[in-house]
């Protein structure tokens, strides 16, 4: 290996090809075909009523003939399977996770304690209100905290998810137009770096679509904005920092023309993790946002969920959140449904609460100092990018922000492994690999944000992972190409499983006579 | 504008480290890599956020915040109407809150990711077990939101625009379906409950060539039971499709699942298998449907497959329906989804099994059947909508349900829901929920209390 930048070169030996066996290692029966009848992993209670016949409470006909055909397993059983499930996963509390655009950052142990406690795990949402003084207070005072964080002025925490957000704020500002009057607004921008999930939010909120190219830079196309920016636009959603890693140099100049039409400026803050502290969105000029408190604000992801996505607004948009929103009352807290012009609801009840308790204790713990976050954050994909940027092209050389892409068009060309196989190979090594094949607009791409609590010691890691694979594409194509090798299974047949789904397992009685 | 650095425990970079780092980067400080954001944006400023505390100053003011809420451990609970205070076993968030689940993400990396994707395709087994479906997805936000992506899967279906929603259906979940509608120019029709239940005459009135999908709820949000089948018939008579929301899938564990009798899609709110009340979240979104209309169907789905060695393994499949591929032709914007809470959903269903759900149901059943029986014999009391019921009823009362709620507030019991602020036709409608948890003592408690309160308030 060559040495790159002071980067010690040594201490990567080729992974091993045989992993210690442990219980699961070669696969883990399905629950059902654990099953055996009779047995049980749970007491629940059981009726101390005096007892009635069934049939005197409900009609035999709306009876289940047999019980539900679920697996019977007893509790140890049960424990051991999930138990080896979870050795057959990845995890950011076992290792490096440096997915592009998902801010795979440490999930403090705290949050975890604080969202447990009974008074929040066991709260019933229609509590009556008096009763529920102290979650109404924390989602108050998380609400402050975001606002001042993203320099916004109202926030509802409805929406589950990031998707969700954005489908939120777009029905706020349709129902902001309707109430103005101009219906002719039917058109939302998405820059063609975006994350799949705008224009397919913008799509169930009714909009057409409008791509807007990205310059050489890496920036929205500010001329091409211009082309579409009309009396029709309704919207642009602009990612910021943007899913290159970059920040949108020319920011006000999109501010002051998506303005000047008339339209609303919507922040997909899926990036906000650069920004804590050092620039606010609202002070950016935009008028609306979401915010991934399952990306900036640390709670865990979950394998995919649940997540939180808060929307934060302007003062013009307050009057079109969902109901209900928290109000100060006097020296407590009310839910206000008295919002004639909210977009009605998204959900039901008040959003992921668990999830906030979570992000208000990690608000918590940093306070002012969150500025270090984005400052660390930022450092090391900087770092990162400079271990890695001799290896691999690099479409838009700037100095990025919490994350960077590269793209893998050299080793394709070169050696004919593509990034999918580079991803696979980094398995190998015992890293998550970053995200490939995102943004659209790069051939190739390798997304990697590390985050800001990874160690300068794991950064170097990784990159002499990534040098080490980037070799191989040279010396060893067909090592890459057929990765991963260490992993419980190899290399999936995805094809198989689209054309012929099998989305469930069959019991005997199911299959076909 | 360089501040001086403040060691803090969730981050590692020392001096030392960020001194080389940057050497490494050739920039001569961390504020010269923000030199590409506008002078005028920047905050000069802190952020007016309050000091740090320490972990244990945290924690005590944590507690003190969760100490001021009424929960289910302090108080007695009879509320229901969408979120269910089962029993969870102790082995449901021992085993979904492990870490390697926690804190993974979505399992992009099928090779890394073989624990989570085996245990969503079980869960999606589980599922379409419990209601009777051929196919479920991984996971929706929750059952109102579920309830709404379903009938837009019904437009998508149908080519119809027409919904038929029975005011039966919790009022949360229709709002949000008209929320999700209204842009894409969907017509919401109000189909009125007739003595708390659906009735399939109003359904054939009600009917038209436009109708893409009938809604209803199955045990409905006034605890009745629907004539699923028979809504079915009705619906597919006119060619439109039966969606059936539920508000508590354990009902199933006792009562014919609407895959057996017709329905359509599934869609509704896993939180009562083993999802902590959480005040409202996070829950799990649940959607099911039949086979032949998997393509038209939101959500991530994961499949058996086999690897380049022929053995058996999980892949996320279908993604050409998905947003991060088909972009505004998705079938739906959703990515991050509830993963964990279907985790915790399919331990739950593995650890009751089939005689284990049954046992909740049928105590479910039995536990509210006595409380009801016995609320009703009090003077001034009755059942507003007489007929059978799973574990929640509406009771009219002689005096507003509020002030018994307040005077039961004061005994320690968390009475039911007024219905009043949902349907001004039912202000002395008190919505009742009695689960397993609820124990005979617990019941007589609350029956001698509303006694009580409503002797006072008559005297």
């Amino acid at each position: 290996m060559t040495e790159h930048h002071g980067l010690a070169s040594g201490g990567v030996s080729a992974p091993p090809q045989e992993a210690p066996r442990r219980p699961g290692a070669d696969g883990v029966p399905l629950l059902i075909e654990q099953s055996a009848p009779g047995r049980r992993a749970a007491a629940p209670p059981a009726s101390d009523v005096p007892p009635v016949p069934l049939e005197a409470i409900l009609p035999p006909a709306v009876l289940r003939p047999t019980p539900p055909p679920l697996p019977e397993v007893s509790e140890l059983d049960l424990v051991r399977h999930y138990t080896r499930l979870s050795h057959r996963n990845y995890a950011v509390d076992l290792g490096f996770y440096p997915l592009g655009s998902c801010t795979m950052k440490y999930n403090p142990k705290v949050n975890e304690d604080a969202a447990r406690l009974p008074g929040f795990a066991r709260l019933h949402p229609y509590t009556p209100v008096p009763l529920a003084q102290g979650a109404l207070r924390l989602m108050a005072e998380l609400e402050a905290m975001l606002a001042e964080i993203t320099g916004m002025d109202r926030v509802t925490f409805q929406p589950a998810a990031g998707a969700h957000g954005e489908l939120t704020a777009l029905l706020m500002v349709r129902a902001y137009f309707a109430d103005r009057g101009e219906r002719q607004r039917t058109r939302v921008a998405v820059p063609d770096s975006a994350h799949g999930t705008n224009p397919a939010s913008a799509a169930m909120c009714g909009y057409e679509v409008l791509t807007v190219p990205s310059d050489r830079r890496g920036n929205i196309d500010v001329e091409a904005l211009r082309r579409v920016a009309d009396e029709r636009l309704a919207a642009l959603m602009l990612t910021n920092p943007n899913t290159l890693g970059l920040f949108e140099e020319r920011i006000l100049e999109v501010a002051e023309l998506v303005h000047g039409v008339g339209a609303q400026l919507y922040l997909d803050g899926a990036n906000l993790n650069a920004m804590l502290g050092i620039t606010r969105p609202g002070d950016q000029g935009f008028d609306l946002m979401h915010t991934n408190l399952h990306k900036t604000f640390s709670t865990p992801h979950g394998g995919g969920g649940p997540g939180a996505g808060p929307v934060a607004v302007k003062a013009h948009l307050a009057p079109y959140l969902p109901v209900p929103v928290v109000e100060r009352d006097g020296d407590g807290f009310r839910l206000d449904y008295d919002r004639p012009k909210a977009i009605g609801r998204v959900r039901a009840f008040y959003g992921n609460f668990a999830v906030l308790v979570r992000a208000y204790a990690y608000i918590r713990a940093y306070g002012p100092l969150l500025r270090q976050v984005s400052e660390a954050a930022v450092l090391n994909a900087n770092y990162l990018l400079a271990l890695l940027r001799d290896a691999f092209d690099l479409p838009y050389d700037r100095p990025c922000k919490h994350e960077f892409v590269l793209s893998g068009r050299r080793q394709k060309r070169e050696s004919g492994v593509t990034t999918r196989d580079i991803a696979k190979r980094l398995l190998d090594y015992g890293f998550h690999a970053p995200t490939i094949y995102f943004p659209l607009i790069v051939e190739e791409a390798i997304m990697v944000e590390p985050t800001e609590t990874e160690s300068r010691e794991t950064l170097e890691a990784f990159a002499r992972a990534m040098l080490a694979v980037a070799e191989e594409c040279r010396t060893h194509p067909d090592l890459v190409r057929t990765a991963p090798h260490t992993t419980p299974v190899a290399r999936l047949d995805e094809v198989t499983a689209a054309r012929r789904p099998n989305l469930r397992w069959r019991l005997p009685e199911d299959a076909p006579a | 504008m360089a501040r001086a650095w403040v060691p803090h425990r969730y981050l590692p970079l020392t001096e030392a480290d960020r001194a080389q780092m940057l050497a490494t980067i050739g920039v001569a400080s961390v504020e010269d890599l923000f030199a590409d954001i506008p002078a005028s944006v920047r905050l000069l400023r802190d952020l007016r956020l309050p000091p740090a505390p320490s972990d244990a100053e945290l924690l005590a003011e944590l507690r003190a915040l969760a100490g001021q809420n009424a929960d289910a451990d302090r108080y007695v609970c009879f509320l229901g109407a969408g979120a269910y205070d089962h029993f969870i076993p102790s082995v449901v968030w021992h085993l979904a809150g492990r870490a390697e689940f926690v804190t993974a993400y979505t399992p992009y990396q099928a090779e890394l990711m073989q624990g989570e994707l085996q245990a969503t395709y079980e869960y999606q087994s589980l599922l379409c077990a419990l209601t009777g479906m051929e196919v479920a997805n991984a996971s929706m936000y929750d059952g109102a939101s579920a309830t709404a992506e379903a009938a837009v899967m019904a437009r998508d279906l149908t080519r119809r625009g027409g919904i038929l929603l029975s005011t039966a259906v919790h009022p949360e979940y229709r709002q949000v379906l008209r929320t999700y509608t209204a842009p894409l120019g969907l017509t919401v029709t109000d189909l009125p409950h007739e003595g708390g239940v659906t009735t399939p005459q109003a359904v054939r009135d009600a009917l038209d060539g436009e109708t893409a999908a009938v809604v209803v709820q199955h045990p409905n949000f006034f605890g009745r039971l629907e004539e699923v089948q028979a809504l079915a018939e009705a619906a597919h008579a006119a060619g439109a499709l039966l969606v059936v929301a539920v508000a508590d899938p354990v009902a199933y564990g006792l009562l014919q699942p609407p895959g057996a009798l017709g329905a359509d899609i599934v869609a509704g709110e896993g939180q009562p298998l083993g999802n902590h009340l959480n005040f409202g979240g996070p829950y799990l979104g649940m959607l099911a449907t039949r086979e032949a209309f998997v393509r038209r169907m939101p959500g991530r789905l994961v499949g058996a497959t086999v690897d380049a060695r022929g053995r058996r393994g999980f892949v996320l499949t279908l993604q050409t329906r998905e947003q991060h591929i088909r972009r505004e032709r998705a079938t739906s914007n959703i990515c991050t989804n509830e993963a964990l809470n279907a985790l915790a959903a399919a331990v739950y269903m593995a650890a009751l099994g089939p005689h284990g759900l049954r046992q909740v149901a049928e105590a479910c059943v039995r536990k509210a059947h006595y409380a009801r029986e016995r609320l009703c014999a009090l003077p001034g009391f009755g059942l507003a909508f007489p007929g059978p019921t799973f574990h929640e009823f509406v009771l009219t009362c002689p005096l507003p349900p509020e002030r018994l709620n307040e005077g039961l507030q004061a005994r320690g019991i968390l009475g039911g829901l007024p219905l009043g602020p949902f349907y001004p036709d039912l202000d002395h409608g008190w919505l009742l929920c009695v689960t397993e948890m609820r124990t005979r003592a617990e019941i007589d408690r609350l029956v001698e209390a509303v006694a009580e309160i409503a002797e006072e308030a008559g005297r």
